[in-house]
């Protein structure tokens, strides 16, 4: 099925489009996700950069599922592809809008408004498709309660987009201005991608707060997610004791694996940041690039213009044009490919650091562990000196302690388990690269078909450069 | 003659062949240093006899100091970046290093060039002296003070200039001519700094994509999946090429086109200076008109006065032939330069998109099967 109005490019199974319209149909054959746009700034004229679709091919789902096999548990990854009769699809679309202040006084109370649409077939939600309004402190929000829940089984939380006062006053205060249209739009497909890794998440999906986030039309404002708050200060509390905590307790690891893992992992994130900061210089160096070229191309015309030999002068104005013609397919092209690179990279770090999380919870399930131990030990220490001292009463309390405290301990212990394992698996199914290599591919036909038109453009200007007499 | 070069305080060897008779040898070289250059300019600048010709202008000073900058960043910044990053860069700036030296080679050459194939000029004995005398010129410095007189003098001529320009021109072609030469100045201008800019920003991409590369071979090493590290590989040798391609296009587009624009900048400032001298003559001849005038009215001291007028009158109409014919020769020069490197950079840019759009559709193809 062709989306409307698009050129699609049949390479193997995948289906690469290029240079999308602003809106998108997709077809999807059973057990895959899919990702649609839809963007809607309010007042600005001119089109964002599309984020292109792409379908992931199923195969890599299943291999998951196999290297998983051997774990034991995986009620979960094969909820997800081993039943095809189970007609499975789950899009999401990520629309926003501005949602116009009431009064004066109201101006910096004022929120962007993201439409989140979801289409699926899942029988747990209510309807097909639905729709519901969010504002960027709800995916907070939705964030704080799921790492809140989830994390102590261990799974790996996408990390939402940061937030950014600086942007956000910007946009509240002049809504005209180009910089602050893409501040949106930036915002608006990282809240996208963050939207769309919680749903691929078998395991997230399940939870009643990601479908409470979907489907009610309206949310009870999460307070707690303001920067400047009692929670955020608590919340910094909490993250400098756990910093602390770490530094003091060092965990004894028996399991290798999860040292090798945590190692690769602090190293690759290392790298991603470097090279995050020079994709980020590149492209700015290429933004800076293409506008050099227009002005040039400008002064190149003016050249043309007052050239008195004619034919000297139509070539002059014809390499004007050419220049101009590249920079803008430079510009529409290249430079949005480029600039959705450095955003995955910065998407990848973040997550990167969830996946520390992960292993962070493990630690500190252990500790608990441990402490309850120690605790437990010392309970029978004074079980035995009570005994000794010889205080029946006393006994008996100290006996249902330790009969407590047992029971505490088999119950972390068994948690401790269960979360390496959970982290296991998590690790193992954090497929870092999936979007990263589609996206390259995106990229290398874009420049491939870029330097076709750059053919093109300049074989026509041979000639004219040629027939100056 | 021929120009070759050695490094290191760009001590140029200039080499001559000819036949003609007024040389002692008919081939013969001698070694001449940028100044030596700097003063044949002036020399004949100055001379009275070739106030109606246009003297090419003189080549810049060979400007090394940008790649020197970056080699001394390159070093302060030698711990952060890994081994290959470092040989990397260092290769860039040696390529540029080298470019900067072939350029002005090139500009030199051309002024020499210019100078032997102008008919007048070539029989200069400057120019003679300048292409036999065996030992250093040891040409004199321009002193402080000789400096100072210089920029005193362009002061004035700029007043000058600015007086002159109102004056009623008697010629059309030479009325047209200023003022198409004046707008075409501050157009050809402006062009020359916004390329210079353009290629800066190509090349400060290339310089991105060898950082880019050189991230991804260390994320390459150290990773121990394997298919990951294919995919890496990949990013790799993409972003190797790129940079490549985007380097030498860069490279290539300055050679071609800024160095075009900046040439003739500087011929057409060579070209308004003709006009100003000849404006200038002009501006004498009726002075010595109105003194002869008032001398007659007086009339006392009439025949140095007519004396005065009559020479004035020879030397502006002898200034206005030759000045037509170097402003014809001039612009038919300009269009054959022009076509010349536009032709050259058009098929550069199509060789280079023919490589790339080559290498791209390979990366592509890779991609799908792997």
């Amino acid at each position: 099925m062709e989306p409307n109005g698009v050129s699609v490019i049949h390479i193997g199974d995948q289906q690469v489009s290029l240079q999308p319209p602003s809106f998108l149909i997709p077809s999807l054959p059973p057990g895959t996700l899919s990702l649609t746009t839809r963007t809607m700034a309010s007042s600005a004229d001119r089109n964002p950069p599309p984020f292109p679709a792409s379908e992931e091919p199923e195969p890599e789902l299943s291999d998951m599922a196999d290297g998983d096999s051997d774990e034991g548990e995986d009620i979960f990854v094969s909820n997800v592809c081993l039943q095809p009769c189970h007609t499975f699809y789950n899009s999401l679309k990520v629309e926003s809008f501005f949602f116009p202040p009431l009064f004066l006084g109201d101006g910096m109370n004022a929120y962007v408004a993201y439409k989140v649409s979801t289409r699926t077939s899942l029988p747990m939600f209510k309807s097909k498709a639905f729709t519901a309004r969010r504002r960027f402190s709800d995916f907070l929000g939705l964030y704080e309660k799921l790492s809140a829940k989830q994390s102590l089984h261990g799974c790996i939380i996408p990390p939402p987009p940061e937030k950014s006062v600086v942007g956000m006053t910007k946009v509240k205060v002049g809504m005209d201005d180009p910089s602050s249209v893409e501040f949106v739009e930036k915002r608006r497909a990282a809240l996208e991608r963050y939207l769309q890794r919680i749903v691929s998440h078998p395991l997230l999906l399940q939870d009643p707060d990601v479908r409470e986030f979907l489907e009610r039309d309206d949310l009870p404002r999460a307070v707690n997610t303001q920067a400047l708050s009692g929670a955020g200060f608590l919340k910094m509390i909490t993250k400098a004791s756990d910093a602390v905590s770490k530094m003091t307790i060092k965990m004894n690891e028996s399991d290798t694996w999860f040292e090798d893992k945590f190692q690769e992992v602090d190293m690759e994130e290392q790298q991603l940041r470097k090279l995050h900061a020079v994709v980020d210089s590149l492209v700015n160096h290429r933004k800076e690039l293409c506008m050099n070229t227009a002005v040039f191309a400008k002064s190149m015309a003016m050249l043309g213009n007052s050239e008195d030999n004619t034919a000297l002068s139509r070539a002059l104005s014809q390499l004007a044009e050419v220049e101009d013609k590249m920079e803008q397919l430079h510009q529409e092209q290249a430079g949005s490919d480029f600039f959705v690179f450095a955003e995955l990279l910065a998407d990848y770090i973040r997550l990167l650091g969830a996946v520390r999380g992960c292993f962070d919870q493990r630690v500190r399930a252990w500790q608990r562990w441990q402490e309850a131990q120690s605790t437990l030990q010392k309970k029978r220490e004074a079980e035995a000196k009570l005994l000794w001292a010889n205080k029946p009463d006393k006994l008996q309390q100290a006996k249902e302690e330790i009969g407590e405290w047992e029971a505490k301990v088999t119950q972390y212990e068994r948690d401790f388990d269960r979360i390496g394992m959970t982290v296991r698996k998590e690790v193992l199914r954090f497929e870092l690269l999936s979007d990263w290599s589609r996206h390259v591919l995106t990229v290398f036909v874009c420049l491939a078909l870029i330097s076709f038109q750059l053919i093109k453009f300049w074989e026509a200007f041979l000639p004219e450069a040629k027939a100056i007499a | 003659p021929d120009a070759l070069c050695e490094r290191d305080k760009v001590k140029f060897t200039v080499h001559t062949k000819t036949t003609l008779s007024s040389f002692q040898k008919p081939d013969f070289s001698v070694p001449r240093q940028h100044e030596d250059f700097i003063w044949l300019h002036d020399a004949l600048v100055e001379t009275e006899d070739y106030a109606g010709l246009i003297i090419p202008p003189a080549p810049p000073k060979p400007d090394f100091e940008s790649p020197r900058d970056k080699m001394h960043k390159l070093g302060e910044g030698e711990a952060t970046m890994t081994k290959e990053e470092y040989t990397k860069m260092k290769q860039e700036l040696e390529a540029e290093y080298l470019a900067v030296f072939k350029k002005t080679v090139q500009v030199h050459e051309v002024f020499l060039q210019r100078l032997s194939s102008h008919p007048v000029l070539s029989k200069d004995r400057n120019f003679q002296i300048f292409l036999e005398y065996d030992q250093d010129l040891s040409v004199r410095r321009k002193n402080a003070k000789e400096m100072f007189g210089g920029f005193f003098k362009n002061m004035v001529k700029s007043a000058d200039e600015v007086l002159i320009s109102g004056i009623k021109e008697v010629d059309d072609f030479f009325e047209q001519e200023k003022t198409f030469l004046l707008d075409y100045y501050s157009k050809i201008k402006d062009s020359t700094a916004k390329a210079e800019k353009m290629t800066r920003s190509h090349k400060n991409i290339a310089d991105d994509y060898i950082h880019i590369s050189a991230t991804l071979n260390s994320l390459c090493a150290e990773d121990s999946t394997p298919n990951k590290k294919d995919l890496w590989k990949l990013n790799l040798a993409f972003f190797i090429h790129l940079q490549k391609v985007e380097g030498r296009v860069a490279s290539d587009q300055e050679l071609k086109l800024t160095e075009l624009l900046r040439y003739y900048m500087r011929d057409i400032q060579a070209a308004k200076d003709l006009l100003y001298r000849r404006a200038r003559a002009l501006v004498d001849y009726e002075n010595s008109n109105k003194a002869l005038d008032k001398a007659r009215l007086k009339s006392k001291d009439i025949p140095q006065a007519e004396e005065h007028q009559r020479q004035s009158l020879q030397k502006f109409d002898k200034l206005s032939e030759s000045a037509k014919k170097e402003l014809t020769s001039f612009k038919g020069r300009r269009v054959v330069a022009f076509r010349k490197n536009l032709i050259e950079m058009a098929e550069l840019e199509i060789k280079h998109a023919k490589v790339s759009s080559v290498l791209f559709s390979l990366c592509v193809s890779l991609a799908v099967c792997s």
